[in-house]
């Protein structure tokens, strides 16, 4: 039999409903992988008294009215505020933060009696696409091709990690250019950002709010149904948050297609993509065409300029939002030398504070926003942003349901092997995702394969705005044809 | 454009993050190849297109004019490097 | 209504040591929204609170936590802005302005830069009767009050209190439409009353609710007249800014310090460098601010946490039909309708609680009169002892029942002076007190003319003077006044005086 941590959310629940599995049982199983699992660097935070408590009170509410996630043991992301639980962002400015409060989301996952096995480590303040950046320093991918450590991806790299190391049933990420997407790819498993507004930010440290949402990191489709549905719904407490009922996403994985319309745009095409990619792209269509699907080519004219404006418009809004932290309130506080004012406090706070990618990102937001600059930086961006979103618009305008295109432009990279490259070519690992948050688009990924080296490759699936429902649907039958069943073999 | 260091200089004190000044020039490249980048945009016309307020239009929620919140100055001092006598401490400022 | 009309006054002029200078002013008036709540948390406004106790996650700029508008500070905004006569702009939206500093949690105030919510008005500034300065009010916005450092609690750290970090301000621009420390402090008095009829903001310039930031420049006679004429401000000279400004007495002394110290750098040869300035009122000098020295770069972009604030024309419409009678139509009101000197419907209309209590004792009565004795009677003896309208022991009611006996002719009015004295002090039915104490007139004719028989008899000489000088005759109506103890009335006293010595 599975071990118990290697189960979906699903079979867990349905195993728990019938008491042939207990809660605390469930919780031990994955506590265990979690401690066995320190060479992935995954956790940063292990909270197993909380977890044990959360599982006691699960099974004392078990039944067949508990709800999906009762019991059901998650990692959640250090972006996340836990209340009294340490939440610092993979940042040293944040050293030793403990929020007085609880995240919407953590709130809603704990009232549908979720279990909190302890906090994921991630890209600092959710900015790099490996991982790399996090002061606790990286997640190790648990996929190898050879004896290299590979990077999970970023921001959410421990989410995916433990998720794809069977550490935890599931886990909270959060995609602000692709976070939850490419890390899900690199690791083979599925993560899904939903439409914006959808799932609320309060409680969530803000890097880029107008791009920023918190999605689920599962091991199935079904799975992300199920936890996308308890994450989600409106909150007061966010004005950007969507007053719109939450569909049964798990009723709508029908598995029909037949008749719908999957575009394939063509400046997803990228000179000197990977054969393999290019291979699984077209496979993807293959499937989704079997199942009854129309696939028609689409443009997307704007592709090209997202990248670029997504780098003005996400430093712009970080450079901002990250100027709370100050070491006034909370976090950190450098020590001052004798004639130290206040700006030296903040100055070395900040300096000794954040890391690397994180002062270079708030330094090109203060750029970009700064007097003479503003209206050809930020304002232009704004409005190709405008453009890039009316492609999509006009493609499904012209009937299509959903897009289909390569989740990244690689496989899993290594550890360090990005780390003299220029921090442009690192953003280039955003290049297929960060268009689905400029536009606000719900997009999942879903493994669909290996590479030559047996390394997960995943493919997108973008929807209609708040059609998450149709969405999980096309993905839960590319998930189904694919018949992507790998696990990494275990050397942790 | 490409940034100097002089600009490099100007940046990191308005975001206020102490940057040697050894390292000026290094983070003036590193930022001048970030913006080059961004040059891009230029392509674009723009020409009539409104920038983006909000990517999912909605109506602002509101709040009513009732206190529901605040009387918390334990939690909200909790985290704090420096309290004092229920203030944050700072190192002094002068107006 | 009464249509008045004003005539502008003429600019204050500055002599120099070498020519003649004007002063241009332009302010920016941040008024506290008399809300309950924050404009974008829960947390309480109310002044004086235990430090950091008014405050919420959202206040202290937790990681996080996000912001969510207060709809009755908009309303008040709204409200405010049609009170001012003001365009209100049905889609507004708020900007972040980024600096730091310890009392700004965020890093950022959130604001209203580029597109706020009420545009354009004017408010009428009256100087004196029948002259008045129109000051254009540029736009309205709403914004978040800083919180408040304490700099003297030790000698090394400075203090932290949030408790005002975020409540709703109005910030009120006007164009620089003011000429002299007097029209400062009369624009500010001016708003300050509107703004307390509208009840969008208490103006308690003490607690920091009404604060002001006076932008001072000079200019030669005629440089105005030019900008006035073309709007282009190169016409001006360059102008600093005095920050914070929230006594009357200190704006005054700060405007005029500020106009001489430009004037001497002018004719030094020197120029005006643009800047912030802090009124120290000990030493009565502004000086430059060091921590706003360094050039600002606010970096305004648009608020992402926040959508553009949409509102319906129908809204307004409810709004402004709640709206109040403003001073300005009140008073003409009070002086077509009771007939009062524009002087009286000023002291009347200044403030609500008093216009209302004035209307309560003059409807139905005589206008005049009843303005004479809330001014002078009334707010004498309050201003003497130190009271306000609202302390007032004497009601509207009782006032008007002393009226009303005086029409009667029931009291003199020198019994209805020693009525209010017992109403003030005791309380009581105007009528039954005077009842109660004899104060009643003697309208009786026979005691009258018993008594003024008896001095007739008893001096001839009095008679014979009056009957050579009528002025002379007065004596006789004092003397019975005195013999009946004041309850004679003195106009029946008159009459019979006239007639029994034949004048």
């Amino acid at each position: 039999m599975t071990e118990a941590n290697a189960l979906t959310i699903a079979a867990a629940r349905d195993a728990l409903r019938k008491g042939e599995l207990s809660a605390v049982d469930l919780t031990m199983a994955c506590l265990t992988a979690m401690d066995a699992g320190d060479g992935l660097n995954a956790f940063v935070h292990k909270t197993p008294e909380i977890a044990l408590d959360q599982a006691r009170a699960a099974d004392a509410r078990r039944g067949a009215d508990a709800p999906d996630l009762n019991g059901i043991p998650l990692g959640i992301k250090d972006l996340f505020c836990t209340k009294g639980v340490p939440s610092q962002a993979a940042s040293n400015i944040l050293r030793g933060f403990r929020p007085e409060y609880e995240s919407t989301v953590t709130a809603k996952l704990f009232d549908a009696g979720a279990v909190m096995l302890g906090k994921l480590n991630m890209d600092e303040f959710a900015m790099g696409s490996s991982n790399e950046s996090s002061c606790y320093g990286p997640a190790v991918n648990p996929w190898k091709s050879d004896d290299r450590e590979l990077t999970p991806g970023g921001s959410s790299g421990g989410s995916a990690a433990a998720v794809a190391a069977d550490l935890c049933l599931a886990a909270t990420g959060t995609d602000t250019g692709g976070s939850i997407r490419q890390p899900a790819a690199f690791t083979g498993i599925v993560g899904i950002k939903p439409t914006y507004g959808r799932v609320s930010r309060w409680g969530i440290v803000a890097f880029a709010s107008s791009l920023d949402q918190a999605g689920p990191m599962t091991k199935t489709v079904r799975d992300a149904a199920i936890m996308l549905g308890a994450m989600a719904g409106h909150d007061a407490k966010d004005s950007t948050s969507a007053d719109l009922a939450v569909p049964d996403f798990e009723a709508a994985l029908t598995g029909d297609i037949r008749g719908k319309k999957i575009g394939i745009p063509r400046e997803y095409r990228m000179d000197g993509m990977p054969a393999a990619i290019d291979k699984l792209w077209a496979d993807g269509c293959a499937m989704l065409k079997d199942a009854g699907a129309e696939i028609v080519d689409i443009s997307l004219p704007h592709t090209k300029y997202a990248l670029p404006t997504y780098y003005v418009i996400a430093p712009a809004e970080a450079s901002s939002n990250l100027a709370r932290y100050d070491g006034v309130r909370y976090g950190h506080r450098a020590k001052l030398a004798q004639g130290d004012g206040i700006t030296e406090m903040y100055e070395k706070t900040r300096a000794e504070g954040f890391g690397a990618e994180v002062q270079r990102r708030v330094m090109i937001g203060t750029y970009v926003l700064s007097a003479g600059f503003y209206d050809a930086y930020y304002n232009r961006a704004r409005k190709v942003r405008a453009l890039i979103k009316r492609d999509f618009e006009q493609a499904f305008a012209a009937g299509v349901d959903a897009i289909l295109t390569p989740a990244t432009p690689s496989a899993a990279f290594g550890l360090g092997e990005m780390a003299n490259a220029s921090p442009v070519e690192m953003y280039l690992n955003d290049v297929f995702t960060v268009t689905v948050n400029l536009a606000g688009l719900p997009g999942i990924a879903v493994p669909v394969g290996l590479d030559a080296d047996g390394l997960p490759l995943g493919l997108q699936l973008i929807g209609r705005p708040w059609d998450e429902a149709g969405l999980l649907n096309h993905a839960y039958v590319l998930e189904r044809a694919a018949g992507f069943v790998s696990k990494p073999a275990k050397w942790w | 454009m490409p940034i100097d260091t002089d600009t490099a200089r100007k940046v990191a004190k308005l975001a206020r993050i102490r940057v040697e000044e050894t390292d000026l020039a290094a983070l003036a490249q590193d930022l001048s190849g970030i913006i080059g980048f961004m040059e891009q945009l230029n392509e674009v016309d723009v020409t009539g297109v409104e920038p983006m307020t909000s990517v999912t239009p909605m109506r602002l929620a509101r709040r009513n004019d009732v206190v529901t919140d605040g009387n918390i100055q334990a939690a909200v001092l909790a985290n704090a490097p420096d309290a004092r006598e229920g203030f944050f401490a700072v190192p002094k400022v002068v107006e | 209504m009464l249509d008045v009309t004003y005539s502008p006054p003429k600019p204050k002029v500055i002599a120099g040591a070498r020519q003649d200078w004007e002063l241009v002013i332009g302010m920016e008036i941040h008024a506290q929204v008399a809300s309950n709540a924050k404009l974008f948390s829960g947390a309480s406004t109310q002044f004086g609170a235990e430090p950091n106790s008014n405050v919420a996650f959202v206040d202290a700029a937790m990681p996080g936590m996000l912001p969510v508008i207060n709809e009755f500070c908009v309303e008040l905004a709204v409200r405010t802005g049609l009170g001012l006569k003001a365009a209100i702009n049905l889609r507004s939206a708020f900007d972040r302005k980024n600096y730091f500093y310890p009392d700004l949690p965020q890093g950022y105030q959130i604001s209203q830069l580029y597109h706020p919510i009420v545009g354009e008005g004017e408010v009428l500034v009256e100087l004196a009767p029948g002259v008045a300065r129109l000051v254009r009010i540029e736009r309205i916005h709403l914004e978040q009050d800083a919180g408040k450092s304490i700099h003297d609690m030790d000698p090394t750290q400075s203090f932290v209190d949030f408790n005002r970090t975020g409540v709703a301000l109005m910030e009120i621009v006007s164009r620089p439409d003011i000429r002299s420390a007097e029209e400062a402090t009369a624009y500010v008095t001016k708003l300050r009353q509107i703004l307390r009829y509208l009840g969008t903001c208490d103006g308690n310039m003490q607690n920091g609710n009404l604060r002001a930031d006076v932008n001072v420049s000079v200019c030669p006679p005629g440089q105005y007249e030019k900008f006035q004429a073309t709007q282009d401000f190169s016409h001006l000279g360059t102008r600093c800014e005095i920050k914070n400004m929230n006594s009357m007495r200190f704006m005054t002394q700060a405007i005029d310090y500020e106009a001489r110290r430009q004037i001497a750098i002018l004719e030094d040869g020197g120029t005006i460098t643009q800047e912030t300035r802090l009124y120290d009122p000990d030493k009565g000098e502004t000086r430059s601010m060091r921590s706003k020295e360094e050039a600002h770069d606010y970096r305004y972009f648009p608020d992402p946490d926040l959508l553009p604030l949409e509102i319906e024309q129908a809204w307004v419409d409810d709004i402004r039909a709640s709206m109040p009678e403003l001073p300005d139509a009140k008073k003409a009101r009070f002086m077509s309708g009771f007939g009062l000197t524009d002087y009286d419907a000023n002291v009347l209309t200044a403030d609500l609680e008093s216009a209302g209590f004035f209307e309560a004792v003059a409807q139905g009565r005589d206008g005049k009169q009843a303005a004479n004795w809330v001014i002078n009677e009334l707010f004498g003896r309050l201003n003497k002892e130190g009271l306000t309208i609202a302390d007032t022991p004497l009601s509207a009611a009782q006032l008007g029942g002393v009226l009303d006996l005086i029409a009667a002719g029931t009291i003199s009015g020198k019994m209805a002076k020693d009525l209010f004295d017992i109403l003030w002090t005791e309380g009581g039915d105007p009528a039954e007190v005077a009842a109660a104490r004899g104060m009643q007139q003697v309208t009786d004719t026979g005691a009258i003319e018993a008594a003024l028989d008896a001095l007739i008899a008893a001096n001839p000489d009095q008679v014979a003077k009056a009957q050579q000088n009528a002025k002379l005759a007065g004596w006789f109506t004092g003397q019975v006044l005195k013999a009946t103890g004041g309850k004679a009335n003195p106009a029946v006293v008159n009459a019979m005086v006239a007639a029994k010595l034949g004048l």
